[in-house]
Parts: structure tokens; sequence; C-alpha cells
């Protein structure tokens, strides 16, 4: 990487926190217009009843459960690739580690939603949550929709937590830099942060900590998110490689959707100094080798059941395989594995920005459809043929889907118009520590430190 | 007492009137959702009877299998609903608790028989039929899961008399009414723990299979069949 001026640094990361172009605002009122229509869509479905999806018996989950999971999933993203970066303390990670643990938060607050968007009572969701009621009952705890609720109410925390920690010192240079408004809000998050050396072994201990703890919270997350489908009767549902299956399949998605996110504030912030090639490639290897783990899950996933030949599974196996869903069945493969393969596992078209942002397109719209066909065959096709039925979405759930699309950009964008986008202190520590490791005694750069302390320069300064 | 409340259906009696689908709508307040709706696959009957065909045309047997809720030992749809609504109760029901339930409909996916069923709209009875709406069962409204319940208002009812009566209830003293329309007799029900009572005589028979036992699910319904 070029040597980079602080000076410079701070113009071009908090640039876009002062300056807004007309197309921001063009483009957030696109966003915003989809996100009312979906709201609307969904004021409609809570007045009229469920009965304006496509849900039927005995296909009760659709639409709003595939973008539960899939949401859940894009999550991953973040929290978990961040941590595992800053565990490795790979150099490479400090101007990604911030849009990508916005990402887990933002997705995380989408995917929320939908579990109770899906209720049949949605104003009744707190039922979930055990509380001292006035009706006298707890709520099951043998329930996976419960442990649901604790995971992902618990991921939210953490992931929130994990965001904001290394965001303090680069909200203390704002509030040093910012008038008006600006200054009154990033006094109150920067939580009285003046830089002293109390402060940084605080902040540095804290985050080592919840790199740690976030590890294990984000694996069981999708874990227990795809317990929702495993601990059920249902063929090719109860299966016990639906937890490792699901938490690739996530950070293939989290992946995906980083490298996408990151083209975009490359492009329209102007960070192409910051977010170069370079990290597009080592994520794109990363996407890579997710694809090939993802694609080895569902050999054994499908293989398995094919080789094992149970009728109540195969009327499922063949309904993917040469029946209604063959076609979207091989449509996601083409998106999960050719097209990441082709494109990623050539080096020059890894080190285009165009390349593994057209890979991650394609499995973002793969892994969207592999959750669809997780979901939605299994039940069509339940046991006695009798009760089989079929799923088609309405134009409600439609809006809804798409309205939650807009709502992460929308987020994404207000986010980074908030907070800078790369961490401007990881980065300036980044280039102080590469200058200290370019000395001759080299020992102290081995050492696993994150945060040296007190040799750092103030923020603001 | 403890009991458990089963049933047996001789499918070698059943002649798919479906007399019993009918007086089951009209015992249990269940709302006919029109044609529309019941080709969306969102009609609701808690017994249904299942058709099949065996063999090819002309020589063409057709069996019946009237389908309601298994009422199974080990449900399924009980462990998986966070919020009590399906629960099972002390005489071995599995119990459906409308005012518990938030529409999750995790239940009717664990189902293996696809015998829960959910109010996608409110229903509506045109006039006058809402007169003839049977005042010992609640109507359930939008977004909760229904499913056949064995009559227990009958039971209760049947229950709160012989205790009144302080006499123990007797078997056959009562019948859902489904049982109790069968023109066949087809259908028993009865305590499956009481070894005198008609029910649990006829599910030691050797014509009696359960429906896909082999999930699991342990159920109480019994099927009478004759091997050929």
């Amino acid at each position: 990487m070029p040597a980079h001026s602080p000076e410079q640094l701070n113009e071009d990361v908090l640039r876009p926190l002062v300056h807004t172009t007309w197309r921001f605002y063009l483009t957030a009122g696109i966003l915003g217009s989809i996100v009312l229509a979906a709201l609307a869509a969904f004021i409609y479905q809570v007045y009229s009843g469920l009965g304006v999806s496509g849900l039927d018996r005995p296909v009760f989950w659709g639409f709003y459960i595939t973008n539960f999971v899939f949401w859940i999933g894009i999550s991953h993203a973040g929290t978990l690739i961040s941590a595992i970066l800053r565990l490795t303390n790979a150099p490479w990670r400090r101007p990604v580690t911030r849009c990508a643990e916005a990402i887990t938060v933002f997705a995380l607050v989408i995917g929320g939603m939908f579990p109770i968007i899906h209720l049949g009572r949605p104003y009744l969701f707190f039922w979930l949550f055990p509380y001292p009621s006035e009706r006298g009952i707890w709520p099951n705890f043998h329930s996976p929709l419960l442990w649901d609720a604790f995971a992902i109410s618990t991921y939210l925390t953490g992931s929130s937590i994990f965001l904001f920690l290394p965001t303090i010192p680069d909200f203390a240079l704002l509030r040093d830099k910012a008038s008006g408004w600006r200054r009154k809000l990033y006094r109150a998050l920067s939580l009285g942060w003046t830089g002293t050396p109390r402060q940084w072994h605080r902040l540095e201990m804290a985050m080592r900590i919840m790199a740690v703890v976030i590890l294990p919270v984000a694996v069981s997350v999708h874990t227990i998110v795809s317990w929702d489908f495993a601990m059920a009767p249902v063929p090719m549902w109860h299966s016990t490689v639906f937890g490792p299956y699901f938490v690739a399949g996530a950070i293939f998605s989290g992946i995906a959707a980083l490298i996408i996110a990151m083209a975009f504030l490359r492009k329209a912030f102007h960070l192409e100094q910051y977010l170069t090639p370079f990290h597009f490639d080592k994520l794109g290897k990363l996407l890579l080798l997710m694809s090939l783990v993802w694609a080895y899950f569902i050999i054994a996933e499908r293989l398995t059941v094919w080789y094992g030949n149970e009728s109540p599974e195969m009327a499922v196996y063949w309904s993917t395989q040469q029946g209604r869903f063959t076609h979207l069945f091989w449509f996601m493969v083409f998106c999960n594995l050719v097209i990441p393969f082709a494109i990623l596992s050539i080096k020059h078209f890894r080190f285009s920005i165009a390349g593994p942002v057209i890979a991650s397109t394609t499995v973002v719209i793969g892994m969207w459809i592999e959750r669809f066909l997780i979901i939605v065959p299994p039940l069509e096709r339940k046991y006695l043929p009798y009760s089989w039925g079929t799923y088609h979405p309405t134009w409600v759930e439609i809006t809804i889907t798409a309205g939650t699309f807009a709502a992460m950009a929308l987020l994404y964008m207000i986010f980074s118009k908030l907070v800078p986008i790369i961490s401007v202190w990881e980065m300036k520590l980044g280039w102080q520590q590469e200058a200290e490791a370019s000395r001759p005694v080299a020992s102290e750069a081995q050492l696993p430190h994150m945060i040296p302390g007190a040799d750092l320069p103030a923020p603001g300064n | 007492m403890a009991r458990q409340w089963g049933m047996v259906i001789d499918l070698d009696r059943c002649t798919g009137c479906e007399a019993c689908v009918v007086a089951c709508h009209a015992e249990n307040n269940i709302a006919t959702v029109g044609e529309d709706q019941a080709a969306r696959g969102r009609a609701m009957h808690w017994i249904r009877v299942e058709r099949y065909w065996e063999g090819n045309f002309p020589e063409v047997r057709v069996t019946y299998r009237p389908v309601l809720c298994q009422q199974c030992g080990d449900a399924p749809c009980e462990s998986v609903c966070p919020t009590y609504a399906s629960y099972h109760n002390p005489e071995g029901l599995n119990a459906q608790i409308y005012n518990r339930c938030i529409g999750t409909r995790y239940c009717g996916n664990a189902c293996p028989y696809n015998v829960r069923f959910f109010n996608f709209f409110n229903p509506v009875w045109d006039k006058p039929l809402n007169l003839q709406l049977n005042p010992d069962v609640s109507v359930r409204s939008v977004g909760i899961m229904e499913k056949c319940t064995f009559c227990i208002q009958r039971i209760k009812v049947a229950e709160f008399r012989a205790q009144a009566e302080k006499r123990p209830l007797k078997d056959e003293e009562f019948n859902p009414a489904c049982v109790q329309s069968c023109p066949p007799t087809a259908m028993v029900f009865g305590d499956l723990d009481n070894p005198q009572s008609e029910v649990s005589r006829l599910a030691r028979s050797n014509r009696a299979t359960r429906l896909l036992e082999e999930v699991g699910t342990a159920p109480n319904v019994i099927y009478l069949r004759s091997v050929s």
C-alpha cells in the first residue's frame, strides 16, 4: 500500500459526512418510496389477514421466512468476518471492518422483523419473551422459535456493541471537528472519549473480549435458525447437516454482501485509495473458498438423501431435481458455484473490481433461492400425497421483500452519512505500525497487539 | 382419573360418505372459506376423507381414509409452539388454546398429517347461518391455528354431568360429532386406557395400524384394515 497522510485520510473519509450530492437525495427518495410501499403492503396484510399472501396449507411458510433466513445470513458478513480478521490480526482488515460490522447490524434488524411480519397476529409478538405477564405462563422453552428470539436479540445486542466500540474514537474525532447539531450528537456518542492511555487500554480490552465472544454467538445464531427447520419432522428439513450448512451459507452470502457494499462505497465516496483491488482479491478468495464449502454441503445433503432413498424424502428430492423446482435448483447452482468459480479462480478477474462484484451479485441471488428451496419444496411434498400443495407468492410478499432490500440500502446510506465508513483511527494506527515494522528492530511488530496505547496521537490532533 | 382418549376407524367399513366432515363443520363452527380460497388450499376440514384409487381402469378399487388430528402421544406440533397454544392436556389430548396462538404456523409445518388449519381471513357466516353456530365452541378469529379437538366440549359436558351425578364416566356415554354421525359405524371413540372399553378392544385387533407411525408421533387414532 502506498503511504498516506493522516490529513488526507481525514479529508477523504470525513468528506461524505458533510457533502451530500443530489444523487444521494434522489437514491434515498427512490429507496424510501419502495420502503413506504412495503410498509403499506404490510399494513394491508395486517388489516386483511395473512390470506393476502400466497401462503396456504400445507405451505405455511414462504417468502417471509426465506427473507428471514436470508437476512440473518447476510448479517454474518460483518461481525463474524470482522471478528476473525481482528483476531488473526490481518492487517488488510482495517478499511473493511466498519462497513462489514454495519451490514451486520442492519441486516439483523431487517431479518429480525420477518418473524413478526409473518405472524398471524403480529401485534402479539412480545408473547415470545419471558416476562411476568397477566397471562401467568412462560413461553415454551422447547420451541426453536423461542431459541431464535433469544439468539437474535443476543446477536443484535452483541453486534451493535461490536460496531459501536471501535467507533468511539472516531466519534471523538468528529466531535472535535464538527459544529452545530453534529457536535452535540457526536459528543453524546463519543462517551467522553479523550484518548487517555487508560481509555485506549479499556477499549482494547473490550474489543478483544467482544471479538472472542461474538464468534460463538454468530455461529450459534445461524445454527439455531437452521434448527427452526431441522427440529421439525419434515422430509429434508430433519437433517443433522443443517447447522453447519446454514452457517457456511451465511458466511458465504455475508462475504458477497460485503463485497457489493464495498464496491458501492468505493464508487460513491471516492475511496479508491483505501478500498483497493487488493481487498477485493482477498475477499474474492474467501468467497471462492466458501463457494466450494457450500457445494460440499449441498452434495453431502443431497447425496445422502438420494442414496438413503426414503420415500417421503424422495418426493421432496425429485420435486427439486425433476419437478417444478428443477430450473430454480440448477439456476442456484449456476449462481452459487459456476459463476463464482469461473470468475474468482482467475487472478486477473479477482483483481478487477467488476469480477468479484458480479460473482457476489449472483451469490446473493443464489443464496436467496437456496433458502427458498430449503423451505418451500419440503412443505409442498410433506408425507401424505393427498394433502400436497403448491405455493405462489403474491404482490404483497414481493413488495415487502423488495422493501427490505431498499430498507437495507437506505439504512446503510444514512449510516454512511453519520459515521465514517472507514475506521479512521484504525487506519492511522495501521500506518504507524507499518512504519514501526519497517525499522531495523522489528520485534515489536510480531507482538499480537491491536492498540499500543499511549503512543498514539489523540484523535482530532 | 387419568384417561387416554382415542379413536378407532375401521377402514373396511368406511364408505367415504363424508357425513363425519359435515357433522364436524356443524359441531365445531368451522368456517367454509369459499371456492376461491379452497382452490388455493385454504379449506378447513378438521376431518377429511382421503380417497385413493388402487389398480388400473377398469379394475379400480377405491379406498377411503378419514384423516383427523391423530392426537399424538408425542406430538411434533406441541414442542415447536412458542406460546403453549398447542399443548398436551392431562387426558392425552393435543389441546389448542386459541387465545394463546400468535400465528407462527410452526405447528402446521411440524404436523406430518397436515391436519392443522390456519385462519387466513376472519371467518364469516352469511345470515341466517350465523344463528346456527354452536354456543359451546368458540369462533376463531383471523391469524390463529385451529384443529380437531376430539369435540372437547362434549367431553367436558359428559365429565361435569358424571361428576354432578357422583358416578364414574361410562364408556360411550357420549361421542364426538364425527363418530356420532358415521352411518356404517366405522368410528369408535373412548378411553384407550380402560381395557374394557370398546375402543381399546378394537385397538388390540390384528387389523390395527397407525398412520405414519414411523415418524414417531405415537398417534391415538387407530385404523383397522384387513391386509389382503
